[in-house]
């Protein structure tokens, strides 16, 4: 009998990929991998959507919309997120936020 | 819109044109606005005080009051409300017409004898701010609207006699002026205050009601409206301002010590005369007491100063003291039964601005041809300045009241009205009034006869003042002369109804004998060159003549009360208390503010990371309280 996939399976994932993106965010120091670790954050949180959408309301969409949702708004902040560190890179030379001091109040 | 509207707005307009655009016009130009339009205010003050007193008279024989002009002001909640508004009454517009017409004297006087001087466009500008404001208290139409008034006079008087304001001694006097009538306008306010309160009603003729709802209130109410009143009319023991304010300019003293400021307390006490009869007789009589000290008073020390002005100064205190007790002693608002007093006391008032201005006017043009205020450097100056001379004799015969001169009817129905109330301050009064003819020759003598300073007048010769000075000494002089003849109790009397002046045959020849007198004494003494019996008498009486010449160190006494009682004893620990306690937790405040935000700066790093690591802990002690919850 091959091995059901259940609900729990799927939140197992969303929660490792959200413990990854938050260990990420605060661990690492460049932007591009800062960005890499929001990006996960956000998937962990439409694999959610999504799942849960699927097993405990079957009928509705709402959840599906969602997902779609949250992939074009981090399409979108991906973008602008990606135009501030090329350039910050070309204004400062390097990615890394623990030497960007520049902008401190 | 009434004509009579014009008469505040005339020298409104003036001080602001002057204040604005004095320093851009010439001398001569801004000197001339002054003048033209408080010449127009006193035409107009004229043309009101003939439709006022030609009017017809109403069913009781009354005069009656015009209100051109009123408006709510400042709505206090309930009934009570501050209005602004113009009041026309006898007193108010004979008041209207004595200040305007000395002002309007001391404009044209100032013209000469202000020629030249530096800051000539500023003083006018404050003359006419003065003039404004005086005007502005007589025809005021509720007690607060007074008292605004009643402090723009403060204000503006300090302006004035602070005019030569590089003077240390003038600044001081100006200083000592406004802040001693302000002390004493304390207790207006606080007057007014009450009968705010307890009235419910800033009007000078409150409801029947409203007055037995203020019932035992009132006499404390106008007794500290009386406080005010003699914190400006110089009255013992808060006289000490008037003296020293004769640093001002000579034509100022004319205009604020003679017709305007200095009787504002009079005017006051006169137009809360109803009250005071009705409800307070009790204060009225503390009035007359204060009268007779500070006219006795002022009376010994004038007789011993030597600086002309001062000698003018003391005497200008114990005339308004004659005013007051002409109030004080009225016992019933009929002039027949105990009222004669008020009117003699507004006659009294009206005389002297005249006849006091002219003094005070005849002393600037003496000033200016000496340039000096002392004793000893005149003398003899009769052969100099004839006209000077003439109408400086006039105002003196005036003022010792020689019968023809104004102040003798004014004089004798005042102390008629004292020997109607009591034997005792009728005679005090005479007395006074004896020592009035005296000082007043010992100064005319001094100045005009006896001891010459020949080495003085031969190196500097002095020499008649200008035309535009003499003429308004000369106007005022022939008004001295006529308006003693006039029947003052047909426009003014305590009841409104017309009254006609009698000379009480007794009374007038006691203080006409008393004058002459003392007038004869004074010729005796001072009239020669040789002074043997006034020098005589200062060398045997040394501690006496010592303690009047300083004015029986009144100065001295305030100066002991303020430094060591008030200075030492109240602020002095309430500036301890001010630094030492509020101002150093104030200092603790800021100072913990400070260090906190020395710790928490660190906080503010600049770096997401740390930001987001907080917001994270945040969330988390969030989630956990909402779980425990």
């Amino acid at each position: 009998m091959e091995p059901e996939v259940h609900v729990i399976h799927y939140l197992i994932i969303g929660i490792v990929m959200m413990a990854c993106g938050i260990y990420g965010f605060f661990t690492r120091k460049n932007l591009l991998a800062l960005l890499i670790s929001v990006e996960l954050m956000l998937n962990a949180v439409n694999i959610n959507f999504a799942v849960f959408c699927r097993y405990l309301f079957p009928d509705a969409l709402e959840g599906h919309f969602f997902s779609l949702f949250g992939i074009a708004i981090a399409a979108a902040e991906t973008a602008v997120a990606i135009a501030i560190i090329i350039n910050v890179y070309r204004n400062i030379g390097h990615v890394q936020t623990d030497d960007i001091t520049d902008l401190k109040g | 819109m009434d004509f009579t509207l014009f008469i505040l707005a005339c020298p409104a307009v003036g001080f602001l044109l002057l204040a604005l655009a004095g320093m851009r016009m010439s001398h001569r130009a801004a000197g001339l606005t002054g003048t033209l339009l408080m010449a127009v205010t006193t035409v107009l003050s004229g043309a009101t005080a003939w439709r006022f007193f030609t009017a017809a008279r109403n069913a009781d024989g009354v005069l009656p009051a015009q209100i051109p002009f009123n408006v709510e002001w400042l709505p206090l909640g309930g009934s009570l409300h501050i209005d602004m508004g113009m009041l026309l009454d006898p007193i108010s517009v004979m008041m209207l017409v004595v200040v305007s017409g000395v002002s309007l004297m001391v404009h044209i006087y100032s013209l000469g004898y202000m020629k030249g001087e530096r800051g000539f466009q500023r003083y006018y500008a404050f003359l006419s701010l003065f003039t404004f404001s005086m005007l502005g208290l007589v025809v005021a139409a509720n007690v607060f609207q007074m008292y605004v008034f009643w402090e723009l006079v403060g204000v503006s008087s300090y302006l004035l006699i602070g005019f030569y304001y590089t003077r240390p001694e003038a600044i001081a006097a100006s200083k000592k002026a406004f802040i001693v009538t302000r002390f004493a306008d304390l207790g207006f306010l606080i007057g007014i205050l009450i009968y705010g309160y307890y009235v419910g009603t800033f009007s000078f003729s409150p409801s029947q009601e409203g007055l037995m709802r203020g019932g035992m209130m009132l006499p404390w109410a106008l007794g500290l409206m009386f406080i005010g009143g003699a914190g400006k009319s110089a009255m013992f023991p808060l006289h000490i301002w008037l003296p020293d304010a004769m640093e001002g300019p000579t034509p100022v003293s004319a205009l604020i010590h003679a017709a305007t400021m200095v009787v504002a307390g009079v005017y006051q006490v006169a137009r809360l005369f109803p009250l005071y009869i009705g409800y307070a007789p009790q204060v009225l009589h503390m009035v007359a007491v204060v009268g007779v000290v500070t006219a006795f008073y002022a009376a010994t020390v004038a007789c011993v100063q030597s600086d002309i002005k001062r000698v003018l100064a003391f005497s200008t205190i114990s005339q308004i003291g004659f005013m007051m007790v002409a109030l004080g002693v009225c016992t019933s608002v009929l002039p027949h039964e105990g009222g004669l007093g008020y009117m003699a006391s507004m006659f009294h008032l009206f005389t002297h601005a005249l006849f006091k201005a002219l003094l005070f006017l005849g002393a600037g043009s003496i000033i200016h041809a000496v340039h000096s205020n002392e004793m000893s450097t005149m003398g003899g100056l009769r052969r100099y300045m004839p006209v000077t001379h003439i109408t400086f004799l006039v105002a003196c015969l005036a003022i010792a009241g020689i019968p023809g001169f104004s102040g003798f009817f004014s004089k004798d129905e005042i102390l008629a009205a004292c020997f109607a109330y009591s034997p005792v301050i009728g005679w005090i009064m005479t007395f006074i009034a004896g020592m009035t003819a005296f000082y007043m020759f010992r100064l005319y003598y001094g100045i005009f006869w006896g001891r010459e300073n020949k080495a003085l007048h031969e190196a500097h010769r002095p020499h008649e003042s200008p035309l535009v000075m003499t003429a308004p000494l000369m106007i005022l002089a022939v008004l001295t002369l006529a308006v003693g003849w006039m029947p003052f109790g047909h426009f003014i009397s305590s009841d409104g109804e017309a009254y006609d002046i009698h000379i009480d045959a007794t009374v007038a020849s006691v203080s006409v004998i008393v004058a002459l007198i003392a007038i004869a004494l004074a010729t005796w003494m001072y009239a020669r060159p040789q002074q043997p019996v006034a020098d005589a008498l200062a060398r045997r009486f040394p501690a006496l003549h010592r303690a009047a010449y300083r004015r029986f160190y009144m100065d001295e006494a305030w100066l002991f009360v303020t430094r060591r009682i008030i200075f030492r004893c109240v602020s002095a620990p309430l500036a301890w208390w001010d630094r030492r306690v509020i101002d150093q937790f104030m200092n603790f405040m800021a100072w913990s503010a400070n260090a906190c935000a020395e710790e928490l700066q660190p906080v503010q790093s600049g770096k997401v990371q740390s930001y987001t690591l907080w917001f994270l802990g945040g969330i988390v002690v969030l989630t956990l309280v909402l779980l425990a919850c």
